[in-house]
């Protein structure tokens, strides 16, 4: 081949995991070096953000972008690598629905920096001194990016054409997507339609092989995974260990189930579903404390044994808060009532 | 109950509400039961706020909490959710899966910062068309005591 494609890797907030993630793809990574130069990637090498800004538009094949949108830093960085490429490519749970640090979206600013600045044990900060975006010190001003209130997927910010779920996507997808570009690149094969998830459209509990009860399918209780030892082979949900699965794309190989892990969902929603914690609210409450004396159960009792899902929002939203319907917590002007 | 009555009660709005707030109000009803007693209160002519409006589901069970997540974020006040009651479902057990979901629902609206008395369930029969009347007037009063949803007029 005459000339190499160029491709770039960006962080958000994330935690690096995904920057990693790509070179577990193993030999494969000599495919992507056959065909690829690598422009940009903040954690392999140090690159410089201008030169990428002083690049033609489009010179860029592929972006993969991973991690959320957490300050107006990732947001430029976004903005710049969309511009400069042909495919920008949401890489991880964190860039496709916000992933854990999407769980911020709980609290604000405010409250984040007066935990992380002043209230925590190891907190030594006297002086109250908080990150400024523009502070003024004798050697000139100094700048940092400004933090928001709300965490965004990448997608509210920029044009995606493709997205790569998974915390961080599997070596599979990961290698599914390489081939792609690279057959794209070398042969001409056509590439996905765009917005597609590179991912399956099928449920986790499709792929897992976890002996799952057919008919008459109840959860007894909800136990925490300390409380019991599961059984191997039986179904988690089954044994009363909230799984995520049911709510879950598929894709990943249901790894965390078949090592005795409930699913906690990285994988994002499956398709046609637009929030993926009430999708799992609504398979866990179908299933939990059902009895043969339904009718003569009191609400309050039905409220009873549902409490014991003990932190609905933490649980169903862990990865996709930023992309669920209402996003972020909200405040009622008024003081209001509480359900327990 | 009187049309001046309803209208007054209703307009009131309990202590310390917007006089001129008016809320928007989604109401679900499922097809065998509640929606025949929200017709019986019609056709009865019993006087109701008019701030609700009915989407007809077959069965409460239909009403994937994804309905009501959608509902508040397009800027709904209140969701009222009414169903067979129970023993009563024209499909055996779809309101014991309704009032588990709805149970949970209200948990997780509170954690999402709403007041759960935003969001109620309902058990309506196909003859409690006054039922339905009460049950619409005393969530509108709740409503318009909790004033405007925090997705548009909150933080």
């Amino acid at each position: 081949m005459a000339e190499k494609i160029k491709i770039a890797q960006y962080w958000g907030a994330g935690c690096g995991g995904c920057d990693v993630a790509l070179l577990d793809i193993d030999a494969k990574i000599l495919d992507v070096h056959a065909i690829a130069e690598v422009v940009f990637w903040p954690i392999g090498f140090d690159g410089k953000l201008h030169d990428i800004e002083n690049m033609p538009d489009k010179s860029i094949t592929v972006s993969f972008y991973n991690g959320a949108i957490r300050n107006s830093e990732n947001e430029h960085v976004a903005k710049v690598l969309r511009q400069k490429s042909v495919i920008m490519i949401s890489f991880g749970s964190c860039a496709c629905y916000g992933g854990t640090p999407g769980l911020a979206n709980v609290t604000n600013k405010q409250e984040v920096f007066q935990t992380v600045y002043k209230d925590t044990q190891s907190t030594d900060n006297a002086a109250g001194v908080m990150p400024l975006t523009h502070s003024k010190v004798k050697e000139g001003e100094l700048e940092l990016p400004e933090f928001y209130d709300t965490v965004k997927t990448l997608d509210e910010v920029v044009d995606v054409d493709y997205f790569m779920p998974g915390c961080p996507p599997t070596v599979n997808l990961i290698a599914m997507a390489v081939d792609a570009v690279a057959q794209h690149v070398t042969k001409g094969t056509p590439l996905p339609p765009k917005g597609a998830v590179i991912a399956s459209d099928k449920t986790l509990c499709d792929e897992c092989k976890r002996e799952r009860v057919e008919k008459g399918r109840k959860i007894e209780r909800i136990y925490q995974a300390y409380e019991i030892t599961p059984d191997p082979k039986k179904c988690l949900l089954d044994q009363g260990i909230i799984c995520i699965g049911p709510a879950t794309r598929a894709g990943c190989g249901a790894m965390c189930p078949n090592a005795q892990m409930p699913c906690r969902g990285c994988m994002g929603p499956t398709k046609g579903v637009m929030e993926q914690g009430a999708s799992m609210l609504s398979a866990l409450s179908s299933l939990l404390g059902m009895t043969d004396s339904e009718a003569g159960l009191s609400e309050e009792s039905i409220m009873n044994i549902m409490l014991q899902v003990k932190d609905p929002l933490g649980t169903f939203y862990a990865f996709t808060l930023p992309k669920s319907l209402l996003k972020r917590t909200v405040t009622e002007k008024k003081k209001k009532k509480t359900v327990t | 109950m009187s049309t001046d009555a309803a209208h007054k009660s209703a307009s009131q709005g309990g202590n310390g509400g917007d006089e001129h707030f008016e809320p928007r109000i989604l109401v679900f009803c499922c097809n065998w039961c509640s929606y025949a007693g929200a017709d019986l209160a019609g056709v009865s002519r019993l006087q109701m706020p008019p701030y609700f409006r009915v989407i007809r589901t077959m069965c409460s069970a239909r009403v994937d909490p994804e309905f009501i997540m959608r509902a508040f974020q397009k800027g709904a006040d209140g969701v009222l959710v009414a169903g067979c009651h129970p023993a009563d479902c024209h499909y055996i057990g779809g309101n014991y899966r309704t009032r588990r979901r709805m149970a949970l629902m209200k948990v997780l609206l509170q954690q999402f910062g709403f007041d759960p008395d935003r969001l109620r369930l309902e058990w309506v029969s196909a003859g409690e068309g006054e039922k339905f009347q009460k049950t619409i007037i005393e969530f509108t009063n709740t409503i318009k005591e909790l004033g405007v949803s925090p997705m548009k007029g909150g933080e």
